[in-house]
Order: C-alpha cells, then sequence, then structure tokens
C-alpha cells in the first residue's frame, strides 16, 4: 500500500496531493533557509496566524458579492493580504517601539488570529450550511483538491522559487551580515521585506495544504535540517529544497496510504523524522559526531597525563588512564612501562619543558598561544625551532628523542 | 445587561476571563522583558498533544488527568527546545519552532487516529476555548452569591482558575527580587548567588501553569494573547516594573471585560442575533490596547525617556 502510494498508484486525488505537496516542500524549503539564517524564524509563525482574518473577511466579501464564498483564488489573495498587514505591523512595531521581534511575533499572532476567530464565528452565523469548512485552513483538508487548486499551489510554488533565484545574493548577504550589506548600498530593509513576502507567499499556497499552524514547520524545519549536513550557505538552501520536497512527497503518500491519516500532520512528522536522524547522526555538528569527539579527546588528555607520570616514575592508579596505556602497549600489565613507554613518557616530559621554554620566551608569543596541554609540538614549531629550543635546555641524556 | 440574567449567565464567563487573563499576564511581564514572550505561544500549541495523550491513557475526559498532561506536555516541550537549542546548536526561536510545530502535528495525528468521536475534543474546542459555556446555571440572581447551594453549583473552573492566579501571583511576591535581578542583570544576579537557571525554569513553569489552567476554561488563543498583550503595552506606559505590573493587570481586566461584553453584546448592538466568540474578541480587544498604548504610550520608544520631556 505504502509503495503504491510511494509510486503514485493511489488515483487522482492522492497524486494530485502529491505533487502539489512536494512543489509545496520544495518552496517552502528554500524559502525557510533564508529566514533561518536572518535568525527570524518565528517570524512565519505571525504571518501564517495572520492569514485567518483575512479568509474570513474574503470569504464575507465574495458572499455579500454573490458569489460562491469558496473561490480559493480569492481567499488567498485576502489571506496572503492580511498577512501583509501583520507583517506591516510587526515590522513598524519593532522599528517604533521599544518592543523586540518577540513579543511583537507574539502579539501580532495572537491578536491577528483572535479576530480571525470572531469572523469565524461571524460567518458561522451569518449563513448556516454555507459556512464551507473554512476551519479546514486551520489544519488543511486534502481530500477534496480540485485540478484548480493543485494548479494555484503548482503556480505560486514556481512564482515563489524564481523569486529566490533572483533574490538569492542579496537575501544571503542580508541574512549574514546586513551591515555590510547595507555598507554596500543593498537596501537592507526592502530585502528584509521581500524575504518575509516569500515566506508570506509560501503560507498562502500552503494553507489549503497543511493548514496555517502546520506551515511554519515546513518553513523551519528542512532549513534546520539541512544546516546540520554543511556549513555553505548554497548547498543548505539546494538541501533544504530537497528535504522539504521529500518530507513532502513522502507524508502525502503516507497519508494517502491509510484512511484517518491526515495530510498535515503527517508531513510534518515526516520532517521531524528527518530532523531527529540529522540531530544525532549528522557529521561534526551532530550528536553522536559530538559524543565521538568527545571521548577522543578524554583519551588524549588521560594518554598524555599518563605518559607524563610514566616519565616521572610516578605511580598510576586512574583506571581509564592504565587500560589505555596497556593498550597501546606503553605499560605491561603489572604497572612497569615497556621500553617504548619509556621512550614516549621521556619524550612527554620533554616537549612540555620546550613548552615551558617557549610560553616563557616573547619571540614565540604566537606559538605559545597556542599551548593547550595536548599539541604535539611538532605542528606548531619547525625542526630548526624546535632545535634552537633544545639548546637552552641542554640535549637528551641516554632518551632517543 | 445587568438584569436577573447576569449573575447566572455572564458573572462566572466574566470572572473566569478575568482571572485567566490576569493569571496569564503576571508571569508575561517577565516573559516579554527576558525576551522569552515566544515560550507562551509554545506552550499553547503543545498543550493539544498533552490532553490527547491523558484522555488515551484514562479514557475519560476529566479535568485532572487533562491538566496533569497538558502540564506533562509543556515541561517535555521545554526541556526537548533547551536540549535541542544545546545539543544541536540551534537559536532558541528555530529550536522552539521545530519543537512545537512537531508536537502540534503529533497531538492532532493522535487525535485523528483514536476514535473520539463520540467526546467532546477537537482542535477547535483546543484553540477556541468555550468560555461562554461556562455558565452557573444554580444562580437566581445576585442573592445567590450568600446562597451555600447555589454556590456548590458554581462551574469548577471559577475555583481552580481562582487558585491558580493565587499560586502565580504568590510566586511572583515570594520571589519578587531575584526574579527583578535576574530579569534586568542575569550576571549580576549570578554573583549575588542567585541560582539564575533554576529561577527561569521555575518562571517558565509558572507560565505553564498558568497557561495550562486558562486553556482548560478560556482555549489557547487567549492565552498566548494575554501572556503578550498586556505586558507588551504596559511596557510602554512605564519604565519601572511595579508599575508595568500594575498596568498589565489594568490592562488584562480591561480585555476580558470589554472583550467579553462586545462578544456577547456587541452584535446585537449591530443588529446580528448571535454573539460572536468571546475568547478571539479578548484577545482582539487586547490588541486594540497594545496599539493605542504603541501609538501615545509616554515610554513607547527604545530610548525609553517620556516624549516631550
Amino acid at each position: 500500500m505504502i509503495r503504491d502510494a510511494l509510486l503514485l498508484q493511489l488515483g487522482y486525488n492522492a497524486t494530485l496531493v502529491a505533487i502539489g505537496a512536494t512543489l509545496l516542500g520544495v518552496a517552502a524549503g528554500v524559502t525557510g533557509t533564508f529566514l533561518f539564517l536572518r535568525k527570524r524564524a518565528l517570524v512565519s509563525d505571525a504571518i501564517s496566524h495572520a492569514t485567518l482574518p483575512g479568509v474570513c473577511l474574503a470569504f464575507i466579501v465574495m458572499v455579500a458579492l454573490g458569489g460562491d464564498g469558496r473561490n480559493l483564488v480569492g481567499l488567498l489573495l485576502g489571506s496572503a493580504l492580511s498577512a501583509w498587514v501583520g507583517l506591516l505591523c510587526l515590522t513598524w512595531i519593532v522599528r517604533n517601539t521599544r518592543l523586540a521581534e518577540d513579543a511583537a511575533i507574539g502579539a501580532v499572532l495572537s491578536v491577528f488570529f483572535g479576530l480571525g476567530i470572531v469572523l469565524l464565528t461571524v460567518i458561522q452565523t451569518m449563513s448556516s450550511g454555507r459556512q464551507a469548512g473554512l476551519e479546514s485552513f486551520l489544519l488543511g483538508a486534502t481530500a477534496g483538491m480540485l485540478w484548480a487548486d493543485a494548479m494555484v499551489i503548482a503556480t505560486g510554488g514556481a512564482l515563489t522559487l524564481l523569486l529566490i533565484l533572483l533574490l538569492r545574493r542579496p537575501m544571503t548577504m542580508v541574512a549574514f551580515d546586513p551591515e555590510y550589506a547595507a555598507a554596500r548600498g543593498l537596501p537592507v530593509t526592502w530585502i528584509d521585506l521581500a524575504m518575509m513576502g516569500l515566506v508570506m507567499a509560501v503560507t498562502v499556497v500552503g494553507l489549503k495544504i497543511v493548514g496555517l499552524i502546520l506551515i511554519v514547520a515546513l518553513l523551519i524545519i528542512p532549513a534546520v535540517t539541512a544546516r546540520f549536513w554543511t556549513e555553505r550557505s548554497d548547498r543548505v538552501v539546494l538541501l533544504s529544497g530537497l528535504l522539504g520536497g521529500l518530507s513532502c512527497y513522502v507524508g502525502a503518500a503516507l497519508s494517502a496510504s491509510a484512511p484517518n491519516l491526515p495530510t498535515g500532520p503527517i508531513i510534518v512528522l515526516v520532517s521531524f523524522g528527518f530532523f531527529a536522524v540529522s540531530l544525532f547522526l549528522a557529521p561534526s555538528r551532530g550528536v553522536l559526531a559530538a559524543v565521538l569527539r568527545h571521548f577522543r579527546f578524554q583519551r588524549r588528555v588521560h594518554l598524555r597525563q599518563g605518559l607524563l607520570a610514566l616519565a616521572q616514575g610516578q605511580p598510576i592508579y586512574e583506571r581509564l588512564t592504565n587500560r589505555l596505556l596497556r593498550r597501546a602497549g606503553l605499560v605491561r600489565p603489572d604497572g612497569v612501562a615497556t621500553d617504548k613507554g619509556r621512550a614516549r613518557a621521556a619524550k612527554a616530559l620533554r616537549d612540555e619543558r620546550r613548552w615551558q621554554v617557549i610560553r616563557a620566551d616573547q619571540a614565540y608569543e604566537a606559538a605559545a598561544a597556542l599551548y593547550d596541554g595536548l599539541r604535539d609540538i611538532e605542528t606548531v614549531l619547525t625542526s630548526d625551532q624546535i632545535a634552537e629550543v633544545d639548546r637552552t635546555i641542554g640535549g637528551p641524556r641516554g632518551v632517543p628523542a | 445587561m445587568i438584569g436577573s440574567e447576569f449573575v447566572p449567565l455572564s458573572l462566572t464567563p466574566l470572572l473566569i476571563g478575568i482571572f485567566a487573563a490576569v493569571a496569564c499576564a503576571l508571569p508575561g511581564n517577565f516573559l516579554v522583558l527576558r525576551r522569552q514572550a515566544l515560550i507562551g505561544d509554545a506552550i499553547s500549541h503543545v498543550v493539544l498533544p498533552g490532553i490527547v495523550v491523558a484522555f488515551l491513557a484514562t479514557g475519560v475526559i476529566s479535568s485532572w488527568p487533562m491538566m496533569l498532561g497538558a502540564a506533562g506536555a509543556a515541561i517535555v516541550a521545554v526541556v526537548l527546545i533547551e536540549a535541542i537549542r544545546r545539543l544541536g546548536r540551534i537559536e532558541p526561536g528555530a529550536a522552539m519552532g521545530v519543537v512545537f510545530t512537531s508536537m502540534f502535528a503529533g497531538g492532532v495525528l493522535l487525535l485523528e487516529l483514536s476514535d473520539t468521536s463520540n467526546v467532546h475534543l477537537d482542535v477547535e474546542h483546543a484553540l477556541f476555548g468555550n468560555l461562554e459555556s461556562l455558565i452557573w446555571l444554580d444562580a437566581t440572581g445576585w442573592a445567590s452569591l450568600l446562597d451555600r447551594e447555589a454556590l456548590l453549583g458554581l462551574p469548577v473552573e471559577l475555583p481552580r482558575m481562582a487558585a491558580t492566579l493565587l499560586a502565580v501571583a504568590v510566586f511572583i511576591l515570594l520571589f519578587w527580587r531575584p526574579l527583578k535581578l535576574s530579569t534586568f542583570d542575569e550576571g549580576f544576579a549570578r554573583t549575588l548567588g542567585i541560582r539564575t537557571g533554576l529561577l527561569g525554569l521555575a518562571l517558565v513553569i509558572a507560565a505553564a501553569v498558568a497557561a495550562v489552567a486558562a486553556f482548560d476554561a478560556v482555549g489557547s488563543i487567549i492565552v498566548i494573547a494575554m501572556f503578550i498583550c498586556p505586558p507588551a503595552a504596559a511596557r510602554m506606559m512605564t519604565n519601572r516594573l511595579e508599575h508595568q505590573i500594575a498596568w498589565s493587570v489594568v490592562f488584562a481586566t480591561a480585555s476580558a471585560i470589554a472583550g467579553y461584553v462586545l462578544a456577547g453584546y456587541g452584535p446585537l448592538w449591530f443588529g446580528g442575533q448571535d454573539a460572536v466568540s468571546a475568547a478571539g474578541m479578548i484577545a482582539t480587544v487586547s490588541g486594540v490596547i497594545l496599539a493605542l498604548a504603541a501609538g501615545f504610550g509616554p515610554c513607547r520608544t527604545r530610548s525609553g525617556a517620556p516624549q516631550g520631556g
């Protein structure tokens, strides 16, 4: 069943939803990256909640004009309008008052959403039976998706991607260093607004599939996930688009494979799955890599301390140190150093003495700054410099260097 | 409106609304100052999976398990956000976004998968609350306030919300000095031996308790609005924390009363027949108050100096 779903064999509606969702996921992933890099991920939460009053107003206006009230384009236009008003309020509050951005986000989000709920109840009483399930915009509803709806979503997604392609360089620059961008003469405020406009476009397009509460997830989670895997912004953008598209595709397919699986939440949980895997398994930034790095560091410290203790003839009681020394063949099981162990220990002690000389000498200031008790001195100084240091200490006495 | 039907129909929802608004606004003051305003947003989203899990575990819709579930979910969310922020070295906003959306999605999914068609538990209810339904059927008029029999019929939300408000107020009063210090100068507070990390967590838990109790009565949208709007508006009015808290209580109360009255009676004035959502209206009114404060408040600008002084 799931295989059928993934191969788009589950009928017209499921295929339509899967394709629409994938396009949306790609657009959201790519857009969300810039938002995340700009450290304004939660602005999307305010924007998405601010769409609700617009949807309701559009419905009321369309009904008042004698229309159906359920025209998707009309509803999306209304949502875009009120999201834009919300965004302007947010920007105004941050610019003109002492409130920080998070308070402004929360204020816009809750007030617009509250207004939307008031309007929803107005619609409920307005003309019974024609309520049109506007609540479906809260959590998305894909069951009744039409070809026209899918086309709206596809067109919106494609336009968003095109705009991002045009704006990607200035947006990247503003995301990383707004002051530098301003100094280069870029209109930072306008670029920020454009970025938010793109976020708004993705939100509006995504209302139908994942709903306004969960669209935030599509903007944030793929970008955060992609960030684990690479340090280059262009690759984060690509990877995030890919992850967003993939999680939407898999999520839509999964939800089509069984009854009672709502599309939006499944998509969000799939992308959270990708996030969780990345959090643990990503190279260098992942948790597993950090744990391994920690253990490697711990082993180096213990080995080093063990060698210094050996060189000074002190007994070693610490278990891990003993085990490491034994495994490296530096001490015998009874705790007596082997020849190799004695040589390494003497070298460690000698290196420590060399570091002391370096750190006391102004001429080696740059090198001395690198001292951390673990670094091999050969990686910092040339053999000529080491020889010079050795002259001040005196040559090795009977122990190979 | 002060007719005989006021006491049974409007007094209790009005009081519950006021208590909920003030209980959320009090910790909200500190959250806004500490730039953690969106914690309230996150908590109110994760309450949904909490109550769904509690319902699935106990099989009944009753208040205590659901409140425990919601509180548990709030704590899980706070811990998860912190863990993801530290482990993944992700900025707090994004970590929050990842956690609360995923948990909310999980809650919706569980709700859809479980058989809850015969019980009153759905997403809309969780979001909007149902303030209007908390009526006091046993009351006949103002005299009922002194009638022991009638008082027993009060909706349980009223005493619970009052107790929550009291608990939050006592927490803030007891930890007033350390809270104030650690909010404005965390480093200095730490040198005085105040355990700022623990205190921050306690504040978030107090906020979560207020949010969960209020959510049970009035829905999560009011919770977010009351955490942020009254304190933010109060911030524009004064530079002193004591005054700010007093203002925020005034604003919260005013939003609750005006919102409830507008929602209940406003449509009648315009010729409509039915009331609109009180929770939504309270949030809207608090937004209007915030807008007025942002436009005319004496301390609205960043420098903090009174205008024209």
